[in-house]
């Protein structure tokens, strides 16, 4: 079962790897991994997505938060939230391509007519996979993607 | 005041009530050996090999109640360390060993010496640090000890870059260690106290499991032993905890696990209830874990949650200090007044003194014979009066020692348990004789074991340590011979030395006094020279029955009731 995770950790250098080889070492998975400084620049915030009973959903969180930089650790996937990622696509702008894309919501950030063009588009995990199975194949140059960033509904907040 | 990073180093452990430290030094530390030179705050103990420094400081920590303290130098100093590393992590010892680094400017650059010693050791410590300013030294050196040897204790290290040696600034010494991202538990959830104390009143057929949790929460082993004698519960010890109930308490019923008692095992296999106290299911304990005390409530204190539910699920996890969660389980039993279930429990005795008539640790010396391993411990528990401090290598002669030797306190059996480590006998008894000077220290070691890490000999001599080493000299790795006649039709695949040394003779070389003993006669007369007074090591060779094998044994894989008895 897929788990979005979400950490607050201290801002400083190696936590990252400290994470990474956490999962490594212990054969868990990390499907995504976001991270970046909050307002309060001694904390980084991280929103992981990973797959695995309910055992191993367990074990991973504990292990978090056994290391010693993790401030706090929450499974938001229970929870009431929201997610959101990001996609760029770079593409050959041929026929009406680039309409379509404006049209599925995308922002049109870059483009060269009859050459290329760079679109951007943001959503649901699910909504991204939906907007590049839209997209022809044949025509991607290339597509970068994030995984997700995810907070929960209502006034409280995931903060120190 | 202004001080330089190398005087900070000295200041600092002095005010953590550092006596003494292990280490080796080098290139990248030398401007520390320089301070260390000109100081006498605490004692410096020059080991022969990095490795040894840190099982030192283990041998050290665990019968001193405090922490280890190691100082190596960079690359392959700090390499060398990893497994003493390791090792303390994975026993939950607290071992703070600080590695010199090549000057700031030079990280990355491949220079000489330079190892990603932040990089190679985050998975053999409980945390690692690389200090980057002279200024947060002081800091650094605070929050490593704290992190070593608060919650489940473990190995930090802190890895300084030689130039901050030199580097001065204004020391400031931090009066406190607050850290937002790290506040272990130490008292246990009332709650679940009082649901525990119900379910150990309750329980007809109840046993209490404890292993080195106990020896971490000082002055928890009394508090263990009256729980046991309240509830009238047998007790079993892994490993690592021995020594954590007496050995003659009418309420212990020996080791548990792969090498364990029948009646432990047994004892195990068949309770209601089983209380888990400061013990992590390691699979050389549960053997098939869905065979694992299949009829049993588990209640399971440790102050680590990972070691919770993550082998064997627990349906009653208490996280905290055992030391503190059994006091408050003895004050929540005075509290609710409840006594345990008399008749049940009379039955379950009558069982568990069936399966102790089995007398599974029995073997048989015969006069002329070969000298049996086993009479080997057991005579060594006699001329010690069984108070002795006790460290093993690994392999067979650990198993025989934990099984024969009889602990009367916490603290005196120092072993590698989890990382299993050849090689940790000698150099943790160097660390435990410089707590310890005065009291008998025997290493039980093994003809491959002992050659893992000899050169401590050297360190032994050069302090006037009065070790004892008992090798139990089988020509063979004794375990692995042990496997491959019983798992592998007895393909003894390089696990037979056809050059070993003489022993004896090496140790007179290194300074000892050398015995070696191949009858029982000349095994009596050598125990009474080594532990008469001596004004050095004695290194006893035994050469023992070279096929003995340990049982009982649960072969791997299989359930704790499948025991190998002979």
């Amino acid at each position: 079962m897929r788990h979005t995770i979400t950490i607050l950790v201290e801002n400083e250098f190696g936590v990252l790897t400290r994470i990474a080889g956490l999962f490594s070492a212990r054969g868990y998975n990390i499907e995504t991994l976001n991270v970046a400084p909050t307002l309060d620049e001694t904390v980084s915030r991280l929103t992981l997505v990973t797959y695995g009973d309910e055992k191993i959903i367990e074990q991973i969180k504990k292990q978090l938060n056994k290391l010693i930089p993790v401030i706090k650790v929450e499974d938001i996937s229970y929870t009431v939230h929201l997610e959101r990622g990001m996609l760029m696509v770079k593409a050959i702008d041929a026929g009406d391509l680039r309409e379509k894309a404006e049209q599925a919501g995308a922002n049109i950030i870059d483009h060269e007519a009859g050459n290329y063009f760079i679109a951007e588009f943001a959503g649901t995990p699910e909504a991204l996979d939906g907007f590049l199975a839209s997209v022809d194949d044949e025509y991607v140059i290339e597509s970068t993607r994030t995984g997700p960033v995810g907070m929960r509904r209502g006034s409280k907040g995931f903060v120190v | 005041m202004q001080m330089t990073g190398a005087e900070i180093f000295v200041e600092c452990l002095k005010r953590e009530g550092v006596e003494v430290i292990f280490g080796y030094p080098g290139g990248a530390v030398l401007p520390i050996y320089d301070a260390i030179f000109q100081q006498s705050h605490f004692k410096h103990i020059l080991v022969r090999h990095e490795q040894a420094a840190l099982h030192a400081a283990n041998g050290y920590a665990r019968v001193s109640g405090k922490c280890g303290v190691s100082l190596v130098t960079s690359g392959p100093g700090a390499t060398n360390a990893i497994t003493g590393l390791a090792d303390s992590n994975a026993d939950s010892i607290p071992n703070v060993c600080f590695t010199g680094q090549v000057p700031l400017a030079m990280i990355g650059t491949d220079a000489f010496q330079e190892a990603d010693i932040i990089g190679i050791t985050r998975s053999a410590t409980k945390h690692n640090f690389l200090v980057k300013d002279v200024k947060d030294l002081a800091m650094t050196i605070r929050q490593a000890f704290h992190i070593a040897t608060t919650g489940r204790p473990g190995s930090v290290v802190v890895d300084i870059p030689k130039d901050l040696g030199f580097a001065k600034c204004e020391f400031v010494w931090p009066e406190e260690v607050n850290m937002r991202s790290y506040q272990p538990k130490t008292a246990g959830h009332s709650g679940q106290i009082k649901k525990a104390i119900k379910a150990m009143l309750a329980a007809k057929r109840p046993m209490l499991y404890s292993g080195g949790g106990i020896m971490n929460a000082q002055g928890s082993a009394s508090l263990l032993k009256t729980l046991a004698h309240q509830l009238n519960a047998p007790v079993t010890n892994t490993l690592m905890g021995l020594g954590g109930i007496p050995y003659d308490d009418s309420h212990f019923v020996g080791m548990l696990g792969m090498h364990g008692t029948y009646e432990a095992n047994m004892a195990v296999s068949h309770c209601d209830l089983l209380v888990s106290i400061g013990a992590r299911f390691d699979d050389r304990v549960t053997g098939r874990l869905d065979a694992f005390a299949p009829d049993a409530k588990i209640i399971h204190i440790d102050v680590d949650p990972t070691s919770i539910s993550k082998n064997v699920d627990v349906d009653l996890p208490i996280v905290g200090d055992v030391g503190i969660v059994l006091q408050q389980m003895l004050d929540e039993l005075s509290h609710q007044g409840g006594v345990p279930d008399v008749e049940a429990l009379k039955l379950w005795w009558q069982q568990i003194d069936e399966w102790r008539a089995k007398d599974s640790l029995g073997f048989e010396q015969s006069n002329e014979g070969p000298i049996k391993p086993q009479t080997v411990i057991r005579k060594v528990h006699d001329i010690t009066n069984g108070d002795a401090i006790v460290t093993t290598d690994v392999g067979q002669h650990q198993m025989w020692a934990a099984q024969h030797y009889g602990f009367k306190k916490p603290h005196k059996f120092l072993t590698s348990g989890g990382l299993g480590t050849m090689g940790y006998g000698l150099p943790a008894a160097v660390g435990a004789a410089m707590a310890f000077p005065d009291e008998p220290i025997v290493v039980f070691t093994g003809d491959a074991s002992i050659q893992m890490c000899i050169q401590e000999l050297a360190t032994a001599y050069q302090y006037r340590q009065k070790i004892v080493v008992v090798l139990l000299n089988n020509a063979y790795m004794g375990m692995v011979r042990q496997w491959q006649e019983m798992f592998h039709e007895s393909r003894f695949s390089h696990s037979y030395f056809d050059s070993l040394p003489d022993f004896a003779k090496l140790a007179e070389a290194y300074g000892g006094v050398g015995i070696t003993v191949d009858t029982l006669d000349e095994l009596d007369k050598a125990l009474e020279v080594a532990f008469g007074s001596q004004e050095s090591f004695v290194f006893i060779d035994i050469a023992v029955a070279k096929e003995e094998n340990v049982f009982p044994m649960v072969p791997a894989g299989a359930a704790l009731n499948e025991m190998v008895l002979a």
